[in-house]
């Protein structure tokens, strides 16, 4: 069983201004090395947060923060909804900014459009993507910028966002609604349609038997 | 006859592998070959082995170890590897394999290489097929007319576990770039200009089809450098049509099918490819005269100008968001708006990664190396073959001497510097020519300055000290 998110929910939100974020900059190379799904939360945006380079053996309690770094203002600490710029997550296909997000508590990401394989990622761990156009996104950053912080209204079965007594709607694909809903294991989901994949293979081998070994 | 359905290469490709649709309407698309590597894999053997569930087919699966290994002597094996974190990482590839009998392709094996060189030099990668790999670089293999996508771990394990990857269809975009490539512009310099004109986010939610006469052109290696870098133009998968040179190309490779099961395969490959008046969602024209020897200047790879180009200004860009951009990568590179980028000293120099390691690739370097001698402004000077079978064919040409010679080192083939896993990392602040892919910020070691560039180019800058023209 997957991570499930609720029906509604809501959270403070942090906007991270910042267009092109790449999966090196969410979590960088040297964390990769870990065999586990958990535990990357400390070192997200890791060479932004902190003024040192880390690597996994790395005390994170002893190393020095970056206070320039929006996320670690104190207004900001316990955000659970992140907003940025356009093309977030782009780059390599490394699951573990994924992890790193969700492990640091992000439960939805808000942006103008998000890369190809990253989308594919984040719902499969319960990361909510919610796409708004560029101009409301403007609009955001001007509300949060003169209040500081602002709360999200987030109601994933009917497709809306609320803010500010603002509704907007947001699309998402059926079988991605489904899996961060229900938080089905996506694995065993397809092997339900096993059937399906025996007569494909059947007549596709025919075709093509000499991939077949 | 008109043909009443005029299908595009991915058109049929999709066809072809398209199982069904669940329950759900995610459709199931069939997957012929998949490439695991030790980095992205572990916990997906780990789900598998949670749920008490065996790969599907074993023998569509290969496997090898490129990110994390050390590019210096590797007589030791797993015991020579110092960091013990990485050295944990390839182990547990070796078990996984083990376990589930999959073919794996070893540190010390001649034919271990990077997952992207390794797959088309043994003939795994073919016309027709699709290909997925837990590295978001598997647009390479787009080169031989399939489909090749980057996938993520729980991706990883879901091919393993149902032979299927799940999703929509992706809109089909062609880019065709037409007429004869200026002197010492090359596959790279063509890529890295497409990048440039659509951006890093032009080809999200497509299927890229590259075509026209510079790309039939071009070498299997150079197609294979233009579908390498699709993925950062945003598009999961880039795709070249195959041709007579594809055909020849995978007529003696060791896993290509032989004799009768060759014709057959031949008869079937030759289908693939777009009919006429098929439909494309976007069309892009480039003529190739345009195109400039490039080099990027910032942190994202569509940062990029022709060498004799000027870094841009604030004024270039109209928006806030950008301007802002704009000014991050500046200072991060530690560049001034509106120089020349000839007029900043580099550090180090890479040559390798899965976008240039290839013979052809070394070969140029060599050329432009031949009988001089690096700069003294250079700190080291790298060159990492793409594989073992590479290594060993360039020391039959003698090019290790030619690079030696010259002050390069000569290392055994990974990934190396391209994300710098391993030992080969910048130190911070330094600038560094690097034929690979990315010039993220930290990606080559932290607060490292990367500029991707050609082989020539970066044997061209390891001579100066710094970028220069070699267009004339
Ligand atoms: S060479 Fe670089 S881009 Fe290619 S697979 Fe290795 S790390 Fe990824």
């Amino acid at each position: 069983m997957n991570k499930s998110i609720s029906n509604i929910f809501s959270g403070e939100a942090v906007f991270l201004d910042k267009a092109n974020v790449d999966t090196d900059q969410i979590i960088p190379k040297q964390f990769l090395k870990s065999i586990k799904r958990t535990g990357f939360g400390p070192n997200l945006f890791d060479a932004w947060r902190y003024l040192d380079k880390g690597d996994l053996n790395s005390d994170n309690t002893k190393r020095k923060l970056n206070p320039d770094f929006i996320l670690n203002h104190d207004l900001y600490k316990s955000c659970n909804i992140l907003i940025t710029r356009e093309n977030f997550g782009c780059g390599s296909s490394r699951e573990h900014a994924v992890w790193a997000l969700t492990d640091y508590g992000f439960t939805t990401i808000i942006a103008p459009s998000f890369a190809d394989i990253f989308k594919n990622n984040s719902y499969k761990n319960g990361l909510l993507l919610i796409e708004v156009d560029k101009e409301k996104i403007d609009e955001i950053f001007t509300q949060i910028t003169e209040k500081k912080t602002i709360n999200i209204e987030v109601d994933v079965h009917n497709q809306f966002i609320y803010l500010e007594e603002k509704q907007i709607p947001f699309e998402l694909d059926d079988f991605k609604k489904k899996f961060l809903l229900d938080g089905i294991d996506e694995v065993g989901f397809t092997l339900q349609h096993q059937n399906k994949i025996e007569d494909f293979e059947k007549n596709y081998k025919k075709t093509v038997p000499w991939l077949f070994k | 006859m008109n043909n009443p359905n005029p299908k595009t290469l991915y058109d049929k490709l999709w066809d072809t592998h398209f199982v069904g649709s669940r329950s759900d309407n995610g459709d199931l698309l069939y997957i012929d070959l998949h490439m695991v590597h030790e980095v992205t894999s572990p916990q997906a053997f780990e789900g598998l082995k949670i749920k008490g569930i065996v790969p599907r087919r074993v023998d569509s699966i290969v496997a090898t170890v490129d990110h994390n290994v050390p590019t210096t002597d590797r007589s030791k094996g797993l015991s020579g590897i110092k960091d013990s974190i990485s050295r944990d990482q390839i182990q547990a590839l070796q078990i996984n394999c083990h376990d589930f009998g999959i073919d794996l392709i070893d540190l010390k094996d001649l034919n271990q290489g990077i997952v992207h060189v390794v797959g088309p030099e043994q003939g795994f990668t073919q016309p027709g097929m699709t290909i997925v790999c837990g590295d978001s670089h598997t647009s390479t293999h787009g080169a031989f007319g399939c489909l090749a996508m980057g996938i993520g771990t729980s991706e990883v394990e879901h091919v393993l576990a149902t032979q299927c990857l799940v999703m929509n269809k992706q809109k089909n975009m062609r880019i065709s770039i037409n007429g004869p490539l200026k002197k010492n512009v090359f596959a790279k310099d063509l890529t890295m200009f497409l990048i440039g004109k659509i951006g890093t986010a032009g080809g999200t939610g497509h299927v890229i089809e590259y075509d026209g006469s510079t790309i039939e052109s071009l070498s299997m290696e150079g197609r294979m450098t233009v579908c390498n870098m699709a993925i950062e133009a945003g598009a999961r998968a880039g795709m070249i049509a195959p041709d007579q040179k594809t055909f020849d190309y995978l007529k003696s490779k060791p896993h290509s099918p032989k004799g009768n099961e060759y014709e057959t395969a031949l008869k079937y490959w030759k289908t693939f490819h777009s009919d006429e008046n098929s439909n494309f969602d976007t069309v892009h024209n480039f003529f190739a005269e345009e195109i400039e020897p490039q080099v990027t200047w910032g942190t994202s790879p569509e940062m990029v100008i022709g060498v004799k180009d000027r870094i841009p200004s604030k004024e270039d860009y109209t928006s806030q968001t950008e301007r802002n951009n704009f000014e991050a990568a500046l200072d991060y590179m530690g560049l001034n708006a509106g120089d020349s980028l000839e007029n900043y000293s580099l550090d180090q120099i890479f040559i390798g990664s899965c976008t240039n390691s290839r013979i052809e690739d070394l070969r140029k370097a060599a050329e432009i190396l031949d009988g001089n001698v690096i700069s003294k402004k250079i700190k080291r000077a790298l060159i990492v073959p793409g594989s073992g079978l590479v290594k060993k064919q360039a020391e039959e040409e003698g090019l290790h001497e030619t690079f030696i010679s010259s002050g390069f080192e000569w290392r055994e083939p990974g990934c190396s510097m391209c994300l710098g896993m391993n030992p080969d990392q910048l130190g911070e602040k330094e600038r560094c020519a690097s034929t690979s892919n990315r010039n993220f910020e930290g990606r080559q070691g932290h607060l490292g300055r990367t500029h991707l560039v050609s082989p020539a180019m970066a044997a061209a800058a390891a001579l100066a000290g710094n970028f220069i023209d070699i267009s004339s």
